[in-house]
């Protein structure tokens, strides 16, 4: 049975060339970076040029760099760390209702501490205008936050010109860019953000390990305390090996993003045609064109997402849902019902993102296992209208 | 995370369908939560459920409960039906996750109304209303 990962935007592999770097930083070089003796100035020499690597790629300085555990650190660490070191400014923030949990959650979390949110609402495409934000803002609103790219439906937001808005009325612009890396464009400075959050194992880096760009002069309370590390914004001994492998990660992404976008958009609008052509009543989620090259997201009406999931990892597929059954709460994809999908057709959507080592042969592959499933499903409904076909 | 014995039943259920002239039909659960159930049910004269079918919008537990139930209550008297409990499902199946749980309060609920549908229906067959 063939193997086909289409689940790109969860994780993605390890690129040998990025395992090739981070390998001496587990036995052979494995100083504390703390430490002044040869042992310490190797790995630290290792970990300043890991940050170079990542501050041109971002057009920023090395100082406004910090590593963290994760993307979801990094987010914390923005939302959390900028409220708390700047409430006496303000404590209002604003974000969108399509934002990854790591932003909901760490605003949700906020509120308990006293902190006011306000939560966007989208379009139809999980879109917000700066119109909108401009609209929201407020004599008291420390904080913007809002993704770069949406994590389920893939649409991109306008993040200059929303940042540009926070810029004129003095406000902070944050922007969780973990489903971006790699992808898109990450240079500050073109999109006027003062802290964006990159997570390393998005772009075939390791796992356990992202960053926080923040602007100098961003005040940012730590969220770790201790060792001093990352300029006192996150304590803890470095995780070496993964800031390598998020550097040189980060470096081969961006030398081959065009090319790789290029080919991987074509697979993506070829899966598109072929599922809208092979199942009936099937939309795609999100922007038509607004959207990131690697993804696919579409509901299939009167199936539910899980039963699918569960049959394509029987021919060998792995692909993501937005149901209820596979988040472990009740309720459907947040984002999707924010676009103003109904429950019954989130329920029935089904996330396919591509990756560098995608092809046109695992396309045609899924193209030929879906139907199907998705006929065994249907004829198992008690939604499914036999012997109707409308269009949705 | 799901038992062999729910990939079995998902995967290749025996009862699904429809019975055009049931004698009752249970309808549970709602497109928000993702899970609808609906069984069909025909009793034959010693008030034994001698025919069940279900459609099923749902999850695999959804689905492999719904198929479960059916196979535990076929032969079964209407009496004998009513003892299945969602728990007695779930047990079955040799168990569900934890967040699965309510898929098996479905399947016995859904079993449980289609038997009060016939026992109305008789009600409404004996006084002629």
């Amino acid at each position: 049975m063939r193997s086909v990962y289409l689940d790109h935007a969860a994780t993605t592999p390890v690129r040998p060339e990025v395992l090739e770097k981070m390998l001496p930083y587990f036995s052979e070089y494995f100083g504390n970076p703390s430490s002044i003796y040869k042992w310490g100035r190797e790995t630290r020499a290792a970990i300043d040029e890991a940050r170079e690597i990542v501050a041109a790629q971002l057009g920023c300085t090395p100082a406004e760099i910090v590593f963290t555990g994760g993307g979801s650190e990094a987010d914390n660490l923005a939302i959390q760390g900028f409220a708390l070191a700047n409430q006496s400014k303000g404590k209002h923030l604003i974000t969108t209702a399509v934002e990854h949990h790591a932003v909901i959650d760490t605003a949700k979390y906020l509120e308990k501490l006293g902190f006011t949110v306000t939560y966007l609402p989208v379009d139809e495409y999980g879109l917000v205008s700066p119109a909108q934000l401009e609209q929201a803002l407020r004599p008291d609103t420390i904080l913007v936050s809002v993704m770069y790219a949406n994590n389920e439906v893939g649409t991109i937001m306008p993040i200059p010109e929303l940042a540009q808005v926070c810029q004129k009325a003095g406000v902070a612009f944050h922007t969780d860019a973990v489903q971006a890396g790699g992808v898109l464009d990450l240079n500050v400075e073109k999109l006027g953000v003062n802290m964006l959050s990159l997570s390393a194992h998005k772009f075939y880096g390791p796992k356990g390990v992202g960053l926080l760009y923040h602007r100098k002069g961003t005040r940012l309370d730590s969220l770790i305390h201790g060792g001093g590390q990352e300029r006192g914004h996150r304590a803890g001994t470095e995780n070496i090996a993964g800031i390598v492998g998020l550097a040189t990660a980060l470096e081969l992404a961006n030398q081959e993003r065009e090319e790789t976008n290029q080919r991987v958009k074509g697979l993506r609008d070829q899966l598109i045609l072929g599922l809208k052509d092979r199942i009936s009543e099937v939309k795609l989620n999100g922007h038509p064109t607004q959207r990131l090259p690697n993804n696919v997201n579409v509901s299939i009406r009167y199936v539910e997402g899980e039963s699918l999931l569960l049959n394509l990892d029987m021919q060998g597929i792995a692909a993501s849902s937005g149901s209820a059954c596979t988040s472990g709460s009740l309720a459907a994809s947040h984002v999707l019902l924010a676009m103003g999908i109904p429950h019954e057709i989130a329920h029935g959507s089904l996330r396919l993102t591509l990756g560098r080592e995608s092809t046109a042969a695992d396309i045609q592959y899924l193209l030929e296992v879906l139907p199907p499933i998705v006929d065994k499903l249907r004829a198992m409904s008690p939604l499914f209208p036999e012997g109707e076909e409308k269009d949705v | 995370m799901y038992s062999e014995k729910v990939m079995e039943h998902f995967m290749n259920p025996r009862f699904v369908g429809e019975i055009s002239d049931a004698d009752g039909v249970g309808t549970e659960g709602n497109p928000v939560c993702g899970d609808i159930m609906r069984i069909f049910i025909k009793v034959d004269a010693e008030n034994r459920i001698a025919d069940i079918k279900f459609k099923t919008f749902g999850c695999g537990a959804a689905i492999a409960t719904s198929d479960m139930v059916c196979e535990m209550v076929l032969g079964k008297t209407l009496d004998e039906a009513l003892q299945i409990t969602n728990a007695t499902v779930a047990q079955a199946l040799d168990g569900l996750p934890p967040n699965k749980l309510h898929c098996s309060n479905l399947a016995a609920d859904a079993l449980h109304k289609a038997i009060a549908d016939f026992k109305e229906r008789q009600v409404t067959l004996e006084t002629g209303a």
